[in-house]
């Protein structure tokens, strides 16, 4: 499954993709001490599958929260795509 | 050597004319629905205030939103330039400039002579614009001006939920009735959107000094989220609501004595 | 002191249905799904995997009551009481706060699941315009979701962003869609996507002598046109279904569908209880499970 979190509003798009297929076999879920704004949590889905989630109330404001990872000049690479071994976190911004 | 600038704002339009890097005159008119006739009114009003003929004007530069429409400009630059140039003219230390307009904010690195290195925006959403506060304060039925000032007042701090500015009148609606004193909601709205400023403004970086302009600056409460958010005391220059126009009569004057 | 309205526009009806041909005494299995939305609630009720009764009425300020008062209004006049239901999967909004439910599943998976009854295994793609959010969700022939994105940050492209307009015009949300499809020449739609800034420009359109049908118009298509761009992110996939109030809006819907080129089929059920139908679908199979192991 594609999970989409974030949203999109007048100023544009933000979304941050967790492909949970990939996500599922990860035996470390790095992206959860990596992400510096603590953004991300292990939950059990509704398919009772464990796997990363964005936080519920980080997910209207992630373009806020992931600004300082996003500096308005050179990008260095995301922490949390970089702690997924799977590869399965996306950023649409 | 007399120059002007315009700045063509969503809501009011300001034109002011400087003469050798002074400051002749400063005028301003409400932008309505006949946009072109307010500058044209402004400009008029600017050139007969300094007692000089149209004639007399060697450059005229536009900015704001609406630059682009004005038949009589010779050239525009954007608001970003025009801001740091204006600001750095008056407070030559500032190396971050904040701007919060009705409908756009916007945060801006610059160097020591007010040339642009960097700089983010957030447009075309109220949540991150002024336009956010104004909303808030008719749904709270407090005017605008003691809106600002009754937040300095509250030293409790209520999470607003809502990003957007919709589900955020809900909210302010709810927390009326829930009996919330209408000092520490105003405090939370203005902390809100502070917030969301200061992590637009990390993307550029906070260097210090730090000036704040556009309409928004004169907003004691949203002033003091700001600070609190920043953890930076920032400038607020005399004028505020000129710099553009301000910034973009210098650089018309630069261009003057190439 | 809040000024109090003569007439808020808004309003929409609250009703409730069941079905008096069927005897439920006998049953095996009574699940419920209850939706606590932000701005309507409903419930729905079946028995033995076929759907029974359900309501539709307007969220009040706490979740548990609302919850209690659509599950009564469910059941009234059918002789069940709650009691009577084995198992009760709560949703939406407020999904955790339904106080007699068993477990609570996110309105994703429900509404694939709903959408996948409702409409047969060959919906793909459902789009559900609700009060305070916009979800987009791919599934599969089961109804589980394969991609799915939820806007609940932002009011443009919602049931709320709607009925701002409709009380900037004075018009029945029931009305607006109609209105806005009766208008000789399909205008350009309002630029601005956040709903603040799309009021102040249709404030400037009426003044210059739009009419309010033309506005109308111009903000239904924009609606659709910003909706499309939300589709985009998980891409849309046939059989495509539309759910939530916003599926009652025939000036959005008629718009989006000729955007996308693609019809969005019919159901005879009304569209907005898809996820609470969702909910006691997932309720019967986790009933079943807890029998199994009980036995």
């Amino acid at each position: 499954m594609k999970a989409n979190y974030g949203y999109m509003d007048g100023s544009g798009e933000y979304f941050i993709t967790i492909d949970t297929d990939l996500c599922i076999d990860c035996d470390h879920h790095g992206c959860v001490d990596a992400c510096p704004e603590k953004l991300f949590e292990i939950i059990t889905d509704d398919y009772d599958d464990e796997v990363s989630a964005i936080k519920e109330d980080h997910r209207k404001k992630i373009k806020y929260d992931c600004a300082a990872c996003k500096p308005a000049g050179d990008r260095p690479p995301l922490p949390c795509a970089e702690a997924c071994t799977p590869g399965a976190i996306t950023h649409s911004w | 050597m007399i120059t002007a600038g315009i700045d063509m704002g969503a809501k009011i339009i300001k034109v002011l004319l400087i003469k050798d890097g002074e400051v002749l005159v400063k005028t301003q008119e409400v932008a309505g629905f006949e946009p072109l006739e307010a500058a044209e009114k402004a400009f008029d009003n600017a050139v007969s205030q300094a007692g000089v003929t149209r004639e007399d004007i060697k450059y005229i530069f536009a900015t704001g939103a609406g630059r682009s429409a004005v038949p009589f400009a010779n050239d525009t630059i954007t608001e970003v330039s025009a801001s740091a140039k204006g600001v750095l003219f008056s407070h030559p230390s500032v190396r971050t400039v904040i701007e919060v307009g009705a409908e756009e904010g916007r945060a801006v690195k610059c160097d020591e002579n007010g040339k642009v290195q960097d700089f983010a925006i957030n447009e075309k959403c109220a949540a991150g614009a002024g336009s956010f506060t104004e909303a808030m304060s008719r749904a709270l039925e407090v005017p605008l001006e003691e809106f600002g000032k009754i937040s300095l007042t509250s030293e409790k701090s209520i999470p607003m939920n809502a990003q957007c500015a919709v589900f955020a009148e809900s909210e302010v609606v709810s927390l009326v009735h829930a009996k919330t004193p209408k000092a520490d909601i105003a405090k939370a709205v203005h902390d809100a959107i502070a917030s969301r400023i200061v992590s637009m403004v990390r993307r550029v970086g906070i260097n210090k000094d730090v000036a704040l302009v556009g309409g928004v600056s004169r907003n004691p409460g949203f002033v003091d989220s700001l600070n609190r958010g920043l953890e930076v005391e920032v400038i607020v220059p005399k004028d505020a609501e000129y710099v553009g126009a301000l910034g973009a009569a210098l650089v018309a004057g630069e261009r003057g004595k190439k | 002191m809040t000024e109090v309205k003569v007439k808020e526009f808004w309003r929409w009806k609250e009703y409730n249905w069941h079905d008096e041909n069927k005897d439920w005494k006998g049953a095996e299995t009574i699940t419920a799904g209850v939706d606590v939305g932000s701005v309507s609630s409903q419930v729905v009720i079946m028995v033995d995997g076929e759907l029974y009764a359900y309501s539709n009425m307007r969220t009040g300020s706490d979740s548990p009551d609302s919850a209690r008062n659509a599950m009564n209004w469910a059941l009234e006049d059918t002789g069940m009481a709650l009691d009577d239901i084995h198992y009760i999967v709560g949703t939406g909004y407020g999904r955790v706060n339904v106080p007699f439910a068993n477990r609570a599943i996110t309105e994703i998976a429900c509404h694939a699941r709903g959408g996948n009854y409702m409409y047969g295994p060959s919906v793909r793609t459902i789009l559900d315009m609700g009060g305070q959010d916009c979800k987009a969700i791919r599934c599969d022939e089961r109804g589980k979701v394969t991609n799915f994105l939820m806007n609940d940050k932002c009011a443009a492209g919602t049931g709320r962003g709607m009925e701002v307009f409709a009380d900037l015009l004075a018009v029945s949300i029931e009305d607006v869609g109609d209105l806005s499809l009766d208008v000789e020449e399909e205008p350009e739609p309002v630029s601005s996507t956040c709903v603040v800034f799309a009021k102040s420009e249709a404030t400037s359109l009426l003044r210059e002598g739009w009419s309010k049908k033309k506005v109308l118009a111009a903000y239904c298509s924009a609606m659709a046109h910003r909706v499309v761009s939300l589709l985009d992110r998980i891409g849309v996939e046939e059989d495509f279904a539309i759910t939530g109030g916003i599926a009652k809006n025939s000036g959005v819907i008629k718009r989006l569908e000729g955007e996308l080129k693609i019809n969005s089929l019919k159901s005879k059920h009304d569209t907005q209880i898809a996820g609470a139908l969702g909910g006691a679908l997932f309720a019967k199979s986790l009933a079943e499970k807890q029998r199994k192991k009980g036995a």
